[in-house]
């Protein structure tokens, strides 16, 4: 592999701030679907993490790098309230999506959820449904009825996730007859069927091989013309021919971000260089 | 000690020669009662088994022949009042257990629904005797049912919830990060794909309440007449054979038999319905 990183030579690129890091020059300008500030995170006694403020540019891929346990998929999961499911959670700070404050008491986590879309590690599609049932399912227990409204957009979400013309003729199969990497574009189907506004993706090409990722890899760089796309990775060559952005994540503290290139070869901080270099992680 | 390799190798296939013989021995012998009991049952009671069986009211004792229609349909009222009462707390109470409440309460509630599960079902006839047949002054269809409506909760709340925690967590996450509801997640989502599980919990239930005879001891009471009014002493299978097993007379020991057959056919039934539910179904189309 190509050692992408070199020594910086030039020491004024940020100023940072004490507690929080400023955005980026270019995500100053960008608009912005989500502005984080002094995210904290608490399971139990333990802080997972630790006071992070960034901001997330719209209908950009904005990957998230850092160690196992480093509070990455934590804080994807804060930004859907996926979170909250986990019992004896804490959270303090602010997510605002698109100016709104997701945490006020009068918003509904199921609307929050219905708006940014998640897509696992493990693909999931449910075991008793169709295909065709999997990718409308969210429609239809939100309340959809119309027949003609939910073929159409069954038609137009498998299409989007590239997978239409492999299960057009196989849509009341059972989902879970397909192979990984068609599980997984199911999965992320299912997630456009609801029309978010965002797609939050956990880890989705860890269990696939790497046809299969690059196939994901493509509809990630398709779709983001239309959606935001926060995606945590392990990968980091992946990171890297992903996303635009990147956020490096080191024991539940957010160290550094900035635009995908100039992490990769131009990081600010020892610590981001030291793990991109696989000096530790 | 054994120290070539080949000794080694002969000594790891008598070996495992040794526990396949033990695993097939066991097998055998928890298979061979139900054999025996279903050979004798054939044996004793087929004859017995006719049309009249399913469709006569018994006889006056010294008349020969009759049948023990009330019997059957009296079993089949019993049951279907059980399950109203069973099925909803039973499959309500476990879904409540598996997805919502405290820690310590669920534990509790687990406790005391193991130890309903080993109390003996006589007790279930007491308790019941107590609450409702002293109370209206006279044994019933209901009490009869209430009696085994409250063996069936703890049995299916268990059941019920074991088979909801085993749903992987992934399928709550992904319905409730389609926005969907918790309550329709648990619905739609949970228990949809669980319902093998529950529905053969509740089968199982049924099965083991349909022998059941020493609840209704002090609750059904028996009838030797058509009732099929549950204000009133009704009739149950297990009841009639207990009845007629205990009698002096060879003409009803021959019934009993035959009660006996048709009762463990229609568990064994059961059984197989549950195994047919329980094969893999293809979903249906969108």
């Amino acid at each position: 592999m190509i050692n992408l990183v070199m020594p910086s030579p030039d020491p004024v690129v940020l100023e940072r701030r004490e507690d929080t890091i400023e955005p980026t020059p270019e995500t100053e300008v960008l608009p912005l679907t989500f502005q984080i500030r002094k995210l904290s995170v608490w399971y139990g006694e333990k802080r997972a993490i630790d006071s992070v403020t960034m901001d997330i540019p719209s209908n950009a891929v904005t990957s998230i790098i850092g160690p196992s346990g480093c509070g990455k998929s934590t804080f994807l999961r804060c930004l859907n309230r996926m979170h909250e499911l986990v019992p004896r959670t804490r959270m303090d700070g602010t997510v605002l999506l698109l100016g709104q404050d997701l945490y006020s008491p009068d918003v509904d986590p199921a609307i929050v959820r219905r708006r940014i879309g998640m897509v696992f590690q493990k693909s999931n599609p449910f075991p008793t449904m169709s295909i065709g049932e999997n990718v409308i399912i969210g429609l239809r227990l939100n309340g959809v009825r119309d027949h003609k409204f939910l073929n159409e957009r069954l038609e137009k979400s498998l299409r989007m996730a590239a997978l239409w013309d492999e299960v057009k003729d196989d849509l009341h199969k059972p989902g879970t007859s397909l192979s990984g990497g068609q599980q997984q574009r199911l999965c992320i189907a299912r997630a456009l069927a609801v029309e978010p506004e965002v797609i939050l993706m956990d880890e989705p090409c860890s269990a696939l091989d790497p046809i299969a990722t690059a196939k994901i890899e493509e509809l990630i760089h398709e779709l983001k013309t239309q959606y935001t796309i926060v995606i945590v990775t392990h990968n980091m060559q992946q990171a890297g021919r992903v996303s635009d952005h990147t956020a490096f994540f080191y024991l539940g503290k957010l160290i550094e971000f900035g635009p995908t290139t100039k992490i990769f070869t131009n990081p600010s901080e020892r610590q981001t260089e030291d793990y991109i270099t696989g000096r530790f992680g | 000690m054994h120290s070539g390799g080949a000794d080694k190798h002969s000594w790891r296939k008598a070996k495992n020669a040794l526990v396949s013989a033990a695993t097939f021995l066991s097998a055998i012998v928890v298979i061979t009662p139900l054999g025996l009991v279903f050979f004798h049952l054939l044996v004793n009671g087929a004859s017995s088994v006719n049309w009249a069986f399913f469709t006569q009211l018994p006889k006056p004792v010294g008349v020969i022949g009759g049948g023990m229609v009330n019997a059957i349909v009296g079993s089949l009222e019993l049951l279907g009042l059980a399950s109203l009462i069973g099925i909803p707390i039973g499959v309500l109470g476990g879904v409540y257990l598996a997805e919502y409440g405290s820690v310590r309460a669920n534990s509790m509630v687990r406790f005391i629904a193991d130890v309903l599960n080993g109390v003996p079902s006589i007790t279930w006839g007491v308790v019941v005797y107590g609450l409702v047949v002293l109370r209206f002054k006279s044994f019933s269809g209901y009490a009869g049912g209430l009696a085994l409506g409250l063996i069936m909760v703890p049995l299916i709340l268990r059941t019920t919830e074991e088979v909801i925690l085993l749903v992987p967590n992934g399928y709550r996450e992904a319905a409730l990060a389609l926005g969907i509801s918790r309550w329709k997640t648990i619905v739609h989502v949970v228990m949809k794909t669980a319902s093998k599980g529950i529905i053969t919990g509740i089968l199982l239930a049924l099965a083991r309440i349909s022998g059941e005879t020493a609840p209704l001891l002090f609750t059904a009471f028996g009838n030797r007449f058509w009732n099929h009014n549950l204000a009133e002493p009704i009739a149950a299978l297990p009841l009639q054979i207990f009845s007629y097993a205990i009698s002096p007379y060879d003409d009803w020991h021959r019934q009993a038999w035959a009660g006996a057959l048709v009762l463990v056919v229609g568990i064994f039934c059961v059984n197989v319905l549950v195994r047919i539910l329980t094969r893999e179904r293809k979903p249906s189309i969108v």
